[in-house]
């Protein structure tokens, strides 16, 4: 027998799932085909009962947050809503100007997977939109649904806990917009909002907690960091004989590297890992990690909070005062090099302690190209001759940051450094890489198991492309330089029927090449 | 001065005000609204020289929506090249003597009328006709490209209705018009029907926009994604409204260790990014 249900609360009812949901991909043709809009799914959508896990009330009151839903949660909401339209440029000029036109409706991976039409990127916006009008525009006071006014009912909270935690904050919409309205701004301010009035996402907001708690997102204390990395050096000793080291909390280092903590831990990060190792090694750097910033990434953004980004960034200022490094390298980590190159200035610098000749922070690739340019390491591309190599450009990387001093630097240098560790290196399809390729499905506080089928759907345009070039030119290697791409792709592949260890790092490429010992 | 040319005298001003006094509001939200952090849509200009160019092709040319959507490009070019000559060629209305190149120019009005006729009825068409559009599309969508139709419609009727009534009646409108914006001299108000509905329709319009989608004319060139510049490393961004940073003390490694001790070690295959 089981037990009588508990009467649900209102927080259950917005929150609840369905159950039942699909997680295998669709047949791969190599084709992107843009689904139609049909009369059934307009009245519900696909995937409205998608939703993840609601945050624990523990883990809510640790970032600050209401532990449950509050009781004025219809007015709390608006007046969130209301601050963050004084705080956000972006958030009011995109509320206002939107003219759906419609370029952007087929341009978002989760509407292309699923054709769910509210993952159209300005029906997604138009669900606080809707909000928006009702209480902060005269156009909607005046004349209500026919300017797409709507109030905050119990309905609408619910699509917004679905659908925008069906958007990864890729920005791939902002690049078709012809006033570049970015979804991402739209997505952070309605979670912001959630999380304010008590619903929060729990994989999102346990993370942030971890993080600030404990110094990364695995929740990996730094005993266990020690040992982890104690292991990595004994593995790669026995494989290459090279005694390569992985320091930690070295005071005075020059380099100070901070990278996602799944490098330590997860598979294939580790290997990227290992990479950077080894190329610090042969480049003869004095190098270091941190266990108080033991963590690059920072899922602070997905959740628009601009306090809690800050707070958890603050560890990496902590970090440096502690160390003093002359330089500070960031790993391979989509939205952690678009937070640690875009607003790492902001939030925690100037980083006046830092050898100015440097660029603070540097991106691991950027780092490593210039030694091969320099001659400073040899790479080795036979050493890589099983695979046939592509490239994923991951969207934070692509579309929020840069690399290089040059415009579209994060497009050239992840390539050269592939092809610098490879001989055989295929483009896919122009249509979905740089700055128009399609996020992995799983970005932007998405990479949760119970909402699989939103990332499966995700992930669509990326395996199509993926297996085009699989199929016209044996690819069976897909570089990767973001933590989330590499989880994603390792869980999701095996749903297209695609083997998972086709996804790989960047560094585990340049890692399997690099030539140690001694130099010429 | 007659009754008639009062009212649509003082409809004429109040549409302006409201016009002018709503556009500079809003606008004037949009450029002192605070912008937290550097978020400019990359590959982006890395100097601030680099910004006006890239702003140049989006709003001269529609770039970003070239590379959406071909059809809706098409649409929405043609409708606002039209509507840019059309205003043009209405300032004879109120220039007086029309300079010779204005001359020139009317002489193709027709030319530009229709096509803003075309264009937007093209667009109507995309509205509906592409299951997407169909879906994003509201009731205020529609109302302003109807109301936009009733504006180049009856606008262009008055060449060929009466016998181009409208065209010999120039001087008279030109009167009304130019006196309203000049504030000297005000003719009295045209009586033909149809310039009288065109008219009311463009005041309307005046007094819609700045509660409107329109005011994307005004928004596009404080969208943070597209006038940023690319440089956040190089040149330090402040958060306006952040005074200072948080000072998050961490407890020194030595004192981390003993508890990190305690703490079991997590062995979940979980990945977190």
């Amino acid at each position: 027998m089981a037990e009588p249900a508990a009467e649900k609360t209102l927080l259950d009812i917005i929150t609840e799932a369905d159950t039942d949901r699909n997680v295998k991909g669709p047949e791969l043709t190599g084709e992107i085909n843009v689904p139609r809009v049909e009369e059934g799914r307009i009245v519900k959508g696909v995937l409205s009962g998608a939703k993840p896990y609601a945050a624990k009330p523990d883990m809510m009151t640790a970032l600050g947050f209401p532990d449950t839903l509050v009781d004025n949660w219809e007015e709390a909401a608006v007046k969130r809503l209301g601050e963050l339209l004084e705080k956000y440029k972006s958030l009011q000029v995109y509320l206002d100007i939107c003219v759906r036109c419609g370029s952007c409706t087929d341009k978002c991976q989760f509407f292309l997977g699923s054709g769910d039409p509210n993952n159209m990127p300005v029906a997604r916006a138009e669900l606080l939109r809707r909000v928006y009008k009702k209480y902060f525009t005269t156009e909607g006071k005046l004349f209500g649904k026919l300017a797409g006014a709507h109030r905050l009912d119990l309905k609408l909270l619910g699509d917004w806990y679905a659908y925008f935690h069906q958007c990864s904050q890729c920005r791939r919409c902002s690049v078709f917009c012809p006033y570049g309205i970015d979804t991402a701004e739209i997505s952070m301010a309605a979670r912001e909002v959630m999380n304010a009035i008590g619903l929060g996402q729990k994989y999102t907001d346990m993370t942030i907690g971890k993080l600030l708690e404990i110094g990364n997102n695995l929740g990996m204390n730094p005993k266990a960091l020690v040992n982890t990395l104690e292991s990595i050096e004994e593995d790669i000793e026995e494989e290459d004989g090279v005694p390569v080291k992985l320091p930690l909390d070295v005071e005075g280092a020059d380099i100070l590297l901070v990278t996602p903590s799944a490098d330590f831990f997860a598979s294939p990060h580790v290997e990227s890992l290992i990479g950077y190792a080894k190329v610090f090694h042969q480049a003869g750097a004095n190098w270091t990690l941190s266990s108080a910033a033991s963590e690059a990434g920072n899922f602070g953004m997905f959740i628009g909070n601009y306090t809690l980004m800050q707070k958890a960034a603050t560890r990496i200022h902590n970090a440096i005062e502690q160390i003093r490094p002359k330089r500070l390298v960031v790993g391979e980590c989509g939205h952690a090099w678009r937070i640690a190159y875009s607003f790492w200035n902001t939030l925690i610098g100037p980083f006046d302690s830092l050898d100015p000749k440097y660029p603070a922070p540097q991106h691991i690739c950027e780092y490593t190209y210039d030694l091969i340019k320099r001659g400073a390491i040899k790479l080795n591309k036979e050493a890589n001759d099983e695979f046939t190599v592509t490239f994923h450009d991951s969207c934070n990387v692509a579309r929020a940051s840069r690399m290089g001093n040059r415009p579209g630097g994060q497009f050239t240098i992840p390539r050269e450094l592939i092809k610098a560790s490879c001989n055989k290196y295929v483009e896919m399809d122009p249509e979905t890489t740089k700055e128009k390729t399609f996020c992995c499905g799983g970005g932007g506080g998405l990479l949760t198991d119970e909402i699989m089928e939103t990332r499966v759907a995700g992930a669509m345009p990326r395996m199509q492309a993926l297996h085009a070039v699989m199929k016209s030119d044996g690819v069976n290697f897909m570089a990767l330089i973001c933590a989330i791409c590499k989880a994603q792709f390792t869980a999701v592949l095996p749903r297209y029927g695609v083997p998972m260890d086709v996804a790989g790092g960047v560094h585990q490429l340049v890692g399997r090449a690099i030539e140690l010992g001694a130099k010429e | 001065m007659s009754g008639l040319t009062l009212v649509f005298g003082l409809f004429f001003y109040l549409s302006l005000a409201i016009f002018l006094v709503g556009f500079l509001a809003k606008t004037w939200k949009y450029a002192f609204t605070p912008a937290p952090l550097r978020i400019p849509q990359t590959p982006a200009p890395v100097s601030a020289a680099g910004v006006p160019v890239r702003m140049f092709q989006e709003v001269v040319f529609f770039k970003s929506l070239f590379r959406g959507n071909k059809l809706l490009w098409i649409g929405g070019y043609l409708f606002h090249l039209g509507l840019l000559f059309v205003l043009v060629e209405h300032l004879r209305f109120i220039i007086a003597p029309a300079s010779s190149v204005l001359n020139t120019l009317v002489t193709y009005d027709l030319y530009s009328g229709f096509v803003l006729l075309a264009a937007l009825t093209f667009l109507l068409i995309l509205r509906v006709a592409i299951d997407r559009h169909l879906y994003i599309s509201l009731a205020s969508d529609y109302a302003l490209l109807l109301l936009l139709l009733a504006i180049a419609s009856s606008g262009l009727l008055s060449r060929f209705w009466d016998g181009g009534h409208i065209r010999m009646n120039l001087p008279q409108i030109k009167a009304f018009i130019g006196g309203l914006v000049t504030f000297n001299n005000i003719g009295s108000v045209p009586t033909n029907k149809l310039f009288l509905i065109h008219f009311s329709l463009v005041m309307l319009l005046l007094i819609y926009f700045p509660f409107s989608k329109l005011m994307h004319s005004g928004g596009l060139f404080f969208s943070p994604t597209r006038n940023q510049v690319d440089n956040p490393r190089e040149k330090r961004w402040v958060t306006p409204w952040v005074k200072t940073r948080p000072t998050a003390t961490l407890p020194s490694l030595e004192q981390q260790a003993p508890a990190a001790a305690a703490a079991p070690v997590q062995e979940t295959a979980e990945v977190e990014g």
